[in-house]
């Protein structure tokens, strides 16, 4: 069964359809990678889809609901939510209180002023065990924007999770990550969405890690979906070889691993 | 989790425990009309006034991030208000007055807020500084009704049905003084609550990064305003608390300066901690007098202390006495 999906998706900047007509699915309860270049209109589409940026044109069905015209607020009430390319964090708030944050909206407490959010145990016995499944724990009580860069994309991650959403994108999970770094911050991410049952869409530059932890991968260019299939399929179609990946099967020359800049 | 480093988890928070310098201070302002002489008192009157402003105003600074500077608008809003009171209603009840002030100037924070917070940075603070210059000149041109720049004589007012003393100073000096301090003390008291419920900690996230906020599904705009009027709410409370002491409600108390004077006595305390516009409004106003009786030139020298202020302690007194403190920490 199909989570999300758009049908005839446009969206233009000027003369740059950066998102053009597309039909994009998830199914309930997968992984899926969407990959593609710089400027293929992979951050783009979650744009659309999370309610950042409205479409020209088109419709988004999310869990059997048109969606098209709710605002963020709305989606992230039906079930979506994003991390996103550039981390974004609340800085001065301890991470604790980044992941309370989260708990306090999903359960439609922030509205209260009269009551001190320290009081409520239940949210703080929850982010902390949030935190300990990312790995985050020690840094309880530590200002968000005081821990090293591959903490803050996991927090960021983590951020989102507390929302406990139903579809979760993550945009460059890794990027700015050494190579080093990139595999356990994947391994944790995956297996803690996996055992929540959460269906996840990567955005990722990252070959190794696309073929590795994804179980479907949809291929965009300019626009448009180009392949969509296991990552096997993905790997043998020829189209796809030689518009993205260039001569290198690791897709490292083409992608240049780590992408920052917008796409 | 430790209630503890709950406590300890936000920076807008005491890494200083303030908490021990509760009863002290309280000891001691409670026991200053018999200390001091009742000019002093009268000044500490005016500061504890300033704080409750000040506390209002830095919900939208230190906790939303947003820099208003029309404030004048709430603080002159509630002594008009006040004034208005006795003109027209012949009402000499201080809780009255406190009450139709709060409202009053939580109808204006709603009318001006929902202009202003579509707005962040700088154009919120030209918005708020324009609305607030349009409120100026109506007291100012309104003469029949707001007196103009003669303003309108505010008397002492009866403090929970008791009527006031014959000797006035004597009055301000002592049971004025302390219901003001009765006041700011349930002021201080409720904003604390504010900033560290679950509503205050969602107000630091838009403050750190409104976009992720949105995406947590947090109501940016709503929020804002809500902020917004709950600041006017507080600065109005104060402005209503200075009429009597005052004796007069003028449109100098709406005139744009003085909105900048809110915004320095916040920064000189430190506007990244609870305490710091509080102990800022205090020093402010003792700053000012002093000033004042010294030199025709106070506002330079309030100006100069503006500038040391900021090249040299830009975290404010607070935020020295905290960097202080850890360092006698780490050196102990």
């Amino acid at each position: 069964m199909n989570l999300l999906a758009t049908r005839a998706l446009a969206k233009s900047f000027g003369d740059n359809r950066a998102v053009d007509r597309v039909d994009f699915n998830v199914s309930q309860g997968e992984v899926l990678a969407l990959i593609g270049s710089n400027g293929a209109g992979k951050t783009t589409l979650v744009n659309l889809v999370s309610g950042m940026l409205p479409p020209d044109s088109g419709q988004i069905m999310f869990a059997g609901a048109d969606v098209t015209r709710q605002s963020s607020y709305e989606r992230i009430r039906a079930g979506i939510a994003r991390s996103f390319q550039i981390v974004n964090l609340f800085d001065q708030l301890s991470c604790a209180d980044n992941i309370a944050l989260s708990i306090f909206s999903r359960e439609g407490k922030t509205a209260k002023l009269t009551t001190l959010a320290g009081s409520d145990r239940a949210v703080w016995d929850e982010a902390h065990d949030v935190l300990r499944r990312f790995g985050l724990d020690r840094h309880m009580a530590v200002p968000a924007g005081t821990i090293a860069h591959g903490e803050r994309k996991l927090l960021d991650v983590a951020i989102a999770y507390a929302l406990r959403p139903k579809l979760l994108f993550l945009d460059e999970p890794t990027s700015g990550v050494s190579t080093r770094e990139k595999a356990p911050i994947m391994d944790i991410v995956t297996s803690i969405v996996r055992s929540g049952g959460i269906t996840v869409v990567i955005i990722e530059h990252d070959m190794d890690i696309v073929f590795r932890y994804s179980e479907r991968v949809v291929v965009m260019h300019q626009g448009s979906i180009l392949a969509d299939g296991t990552p096997d399929e993905v790997r043998r179609n020829d189209e796809v070889t030689t518009t993205l990946i260039g001569t290198h099967p690791s897709g490292e020359a083409a992608y240049g691993g780590t992408g920052h800049a917008g796409s | 989790m430790s209630m503890d480093a709950v406590a300890a988890s936000s920076k807008v928070g005491p890494t200083v425990r303030f908490g021990v310098w509760i009863v002290p201070t309280a000891v001691l302002l409670l026991a200053a009309p018999f200390v001091i002489d009742p000019f002093q008192t009268l000044t500490l009157t005016y500061g504890l006034i300033a704080a409750i402003g000040a506390l209002g105003f830095n919900l939208l600074l230190g906790y939303t991030g947003l820099l208003s500077f029309g404030h004048s608008a709430f603080f002159g809003g509630g002594a008009y208000t006040v004034a208005f009171m006795v003109k027209y209603l012949k009402i000499a009840s201080m809780e009255l007055f406190l009450a139709g002030s709060a409202l009053a100037c939580a109808l204006l924070s709603v009318l001006f807020g929902y202009v202003c917070v579509r707005y962040t940075r700088i154009f919120f603070g030209i918005l708020t500084l324009a609305l607030s210059q349009v409120l100026w000149s109506l007291a100012f041109k309104f003469f029949r009704v707001t007196g103009g720049t003669d303003g309108l004589r505010v008397p002492t007012p009866t403090l929970v049905g008791a009527a006031p003393t014959s000797d006035k100073m004597d009055f301000l000096a002592h049971r004025y003084y302390y219901y003001v301090l009765a006041v700011f003390a349930v002021c201080a008291l409720l904003m604390w609550v504010i900033v560290h419920s679950p509503f205050g900690k969602a107000l630091q996230a838009i403050r750190d990064n409104e976009i992720r906020a949105e995406f947590i599904g947090i109501r940016i705009r709503r929020y804002r305003l809500i902020a917004f009027v709950i600041s006017g709410i507080f600065t109005g409370v104060a402005g209503a608390l200075w009429a009597p002491l005052n004796g007069l409600a003028s449109p100098d108390i709406l005139v744009w300066t003085f909105s900048g004077e809110i915004v320095f006595m916040t920064v000189l305390g430190g506007f990244r901690t609870f305490v710091g516009p509080i102990v800022g409004a205090v020093a402010f106003t003792y700053l000012k007098t002093y000033a004042v009786g010294f030199t025709v030139y106070w506002q330079l020298l309030l100006g100069t202390v503006l500038v040391a202020l900021v090249l040299v302690l830009p975290t404010g007194i607070v935020g020295a006495i905290e960097q202080l403190a850890s360092r006698w920490k780490k050196a102990s």
